[in-house]
């Protein structure tokens, strides 16, 4: 545990710092106390059971719902503490990679990767149309430019979501399920780019998932979280070989453990921890 | 913003819908920025909202000019004044057929399209995938399909009547002999441009900002399932019809 | 870009229709525009009755209309109905002689006043008055005359 520590402190001083994060939906507490840090140039993964809140870190991270206690930090700025304007000239530091692709299915792929540009910038169409072309070859999708979405397949559109959610040179990217339902080869191909953008571009990435094996190759560390709390941290194979009850329930995919496979209602506490 | 939602839903259901409802319109009005890019999205869904729906208004025009035409002409026959038939044809197209059908054809046909398709796009996160590029979805996606409805369904109104018209020459000259110059000089005397066709088209372009903000916010507002996005369809046909016959039951009593 | 341009154009001809059908509608099948002419000139007339006559109600010459009636006001003292009529300014040649009745096209139908030009030299100008005018038809006055007619007629 302590090693792993040391690895992740190795650079300076981390990108973004979560300090006691409490973040509340009406009476059920869905993130308790959570603190990370995540260093420049990582990628780092939220791992958990379905429905833990994963992707409510990804949603605090990006300024969209803001926690009852404790603070984000991102490039020593507290996202909590900003204003709107702010915190929208803000977002064009994050690019988001959603489940299923997200694309804009009402647009030609060109149009796709070129909305974030036209939003946030004032660049002429010549340069737009060089940005695009330039983002979409470096997914290998060069020549699509004018189909439709429906016209993809799933791998495909996956990679031109990749392509829009890089076109701005994001400093940040959000990952949330990127390769759910995607054949092998795609999710290889998506996690080949993923690798690859991220340290040749020197982005920091975040990625929230609930399957294990995708993630394993892929990730320089990896909380996992468990009845709001983290419930353990560190590189893959660590966690693997955790022998932490629900941690190694997880990692391993196993049935019993503390993670319970009735359902509890809300309200009866349980967790890790009692 | 998820506390307040859960609570607003338990207090009064439809007062509060209708207050979001209102927020929502403002919030997309706050939106409008006449900027190249917001105009050409306007433009685009008014070709698919507006333009696509021109066969089946321009169809349903021409039969009801004729079914008009033909029952006018039978109660008229009565009286020896069957030449007022256009008279009759058209005062009651331009101040009441031609607005109402017209709103509900558009009602429809364009309105569950544009809310099945918000609907979808948050079912498939596209929405999220927006606000997470920090761009607005209500002024990127509503705001162009609510200012399209409400330029397409006066146009569409006018195409309807046009068509309309039409069909009671066709019917009324063509078939029943009617003298052509008596038909258009009773128009053109007995129409009024203010009261008639002003009024009809201030209807119309109520009647288009009330669909078309009822279709949005209801493509908005979708659970995010497909059962979610059926009934949100649904819902939209049966209160933008019935808000677009209480509106003009509204309308018409200030008009006249 | 290329892909747009057929939506745009599309649009394009949807709006340019729809404006199409709003003028065509307002020109052809509404009153907007059925003033003769831009210019016309102002002729008035006194009528002990002029029926329903209306505001807009045609003026015409045998059958053509030539103009329109402007205004129709009750003189005080004579407790006649004064009708102001525009006549378009290409029918300058009325002459001053002309007469001008309260008619109905067809047995229910609407209004008009009907003008019978006579012979004389001059030409009515704009602000001059018809003198011979015959009022309308009144329904029930006709019906009654026509009775107290044949009343009249089987006692003699």
């Amino acid at each position: 545990m302590e090693d792993s520590k040391a690895k992740v402190r190795r650079s300076d001083t981390p990108l973004i710092r979560i300090r006691d994060l409490v973040f509340r939906r009406g009476r059920t507490t869905i993130l308790d106390g959570v603190s990370m840090d995540i260093p420049k140039g990582s990628i780092v993964a939220f791992m958990g059971p379905s429905g833990v809140g994963k992707t409510t870190i990804l949603r605090l991270i990006s300024g969209q719902l803001r926690p009852d206690e404790g603070t984000i930090e991102i490039g020593g700025k507290i996202i909590s503490s900003m204003s709107y304007a702010e915190l929208k000239r803000f977002r064009r530091n994050f690019g988001v990679l959603l489940q299923d692709g997200a694309l804009f299915t009402d647009l030609t792929v060109f149009e796709n990767i070129a909305t974030p540009v036209r939003e946030h910038t004032n660049l002429p169409e010549p340069l737009i149309r060089r940005l695009v072309m330039s983002k979409l070859s470096a997914v290998g999708l060069g020549g699509i430019e004018e189909k439709m979405p429906h016209e993809l397949s799933g791998g495909m559109a996956r990679r031109v979501a990749f392509a829009r959610a890089v076109v701005l040179d994001p400093a940040i990217m959000l990952y949330d399920e990127p390769m759910t339902g995607l054949d092998p080869i795609a999710v290889s191909t998506v996690r080949t780019l993923m690798r690859e953008t991220n340290d040749a571009l020197g982005l920091t990435s975040i990625v929230v998932t609930h399957n294990v094996n995708q993630m394993r190759e892929l990730v320089d560390y990896c909380y996992i979280i468990v009845a709001a709390k983290i419930a353990g941290e560190g590189p893959p194979e660590e966690l693997t070989a955790s022998t932490e009850a629900g941690v190694n329930q997880f990692m391993n995919g196993r049935v019993e453990g503390p993670i319970p496979f009735h359902y509890k209602p809300p309200g009866a506490p349980w967790g890790l921890l009692d | 913003m998820a506390v307040e939602e859960k609570y607003l839903d338990k207090l009064a259901g439809p007062v509060a819908e209708a207050g979001k409802c209102l927020l929502f319109l403002f919030r997309m009005l706050l939106g409008i920025r006449f900027s190249g890019s917001q105009i050409l999205t306007v433009l685009q869904q008014t070709y698919l909202i507006g333009a696509r729906s021109l066969v089946i208004i321009m169809i349903c025009g021409f039969f009801v000019g004729m079914v008009l035409s033909l029952q006018a002409i039978n109660a008229l026959e009565q009286f020896g004044a069957s030449d007022q038939v256009s008279l009759l044809v058209g005062k009651s197209l331009f101040r009441e057929l031609g607005p109402v059908l017209t709103a509900l054809l558009f009602a429809g046909r364009a309105g569950t399209s544009v809310t099945a398709e918000i609907g979808l796009m948050k079912a498939t996160n596209q929405i999220e995938a927006m606000e997470l590029m920090a761009i607005d979805p209500i002024q990127r996606i509503a705001l162009p399909r609510f200012v399209a409805g409400v330029i397409s369904v006066p146009l569409l109104t006018a195409m309807f009547n046009a068509l309309a018209i039409l069909g009671s020459v066709v019917f009324s000259i063509g078939v029943m002999d009617l003298d052509a110059g008596i038909f258009w000089s009773k128009l053109q005397t007995g129409v009024y441009f203010g009261k008639d066709f002003v009024g009809g088209l201030w209807k119309s372009v109520v009647f288009g900002g009330t669909i078309s903000l009822v279709a949005v916010y209801f493509g908005y507002s979708a659970r995010p399932t497909g059962a979610g996005v059926g009934t949100a369809t649904t819902n939209t046909v049966v209160l933008s019809s019935v808000l677009v016959l209480i509106f003009d039951f509204i309308m018409t009593s200030f008009l006249t | 870009m290329r892909a747009n341009y057929k939506v745009e154009l599309a649009s394009g001809i949807f709006l340019l229709l729809g404006i199409a059908a709003l003028v065509w509608l307002a020109t052809r099948a509404t009153d907007y525009g059925q003033e003769i002419g831009k210019e016309t000139y102002l002729i008035t007339a006194r009528f002990t009755n002029v029926g329903d006559l209306r505001d807009r109600a045609p003026v015409k010459i045998g059958g053509v209309t030539v103009g329109m009636v402007e205004s129709i006001m009750l003189d005080p003292v004579t407790f006649e109905a004064v009708v102001q009529m525009g006549v378009a300014t290409r029918f300058n040649e009325i002459p001053s002689d002309t007469g001008a009745s309260v008619l109905t096209s067809g047995v229910l139908g609407d209004r008009y006043i009907g003008l019978e030009p006579g012979g004389a030299p001059d030409m009515l100008q704009d602000g001059d008055e018809i003198f011979i005018t015959q009022s309308a038809l009144v329904l029930e006055q006709v019906i009654g005359k026509y009775l107290f007619n044949a009343k009249t007629g089987e006692s003699e």
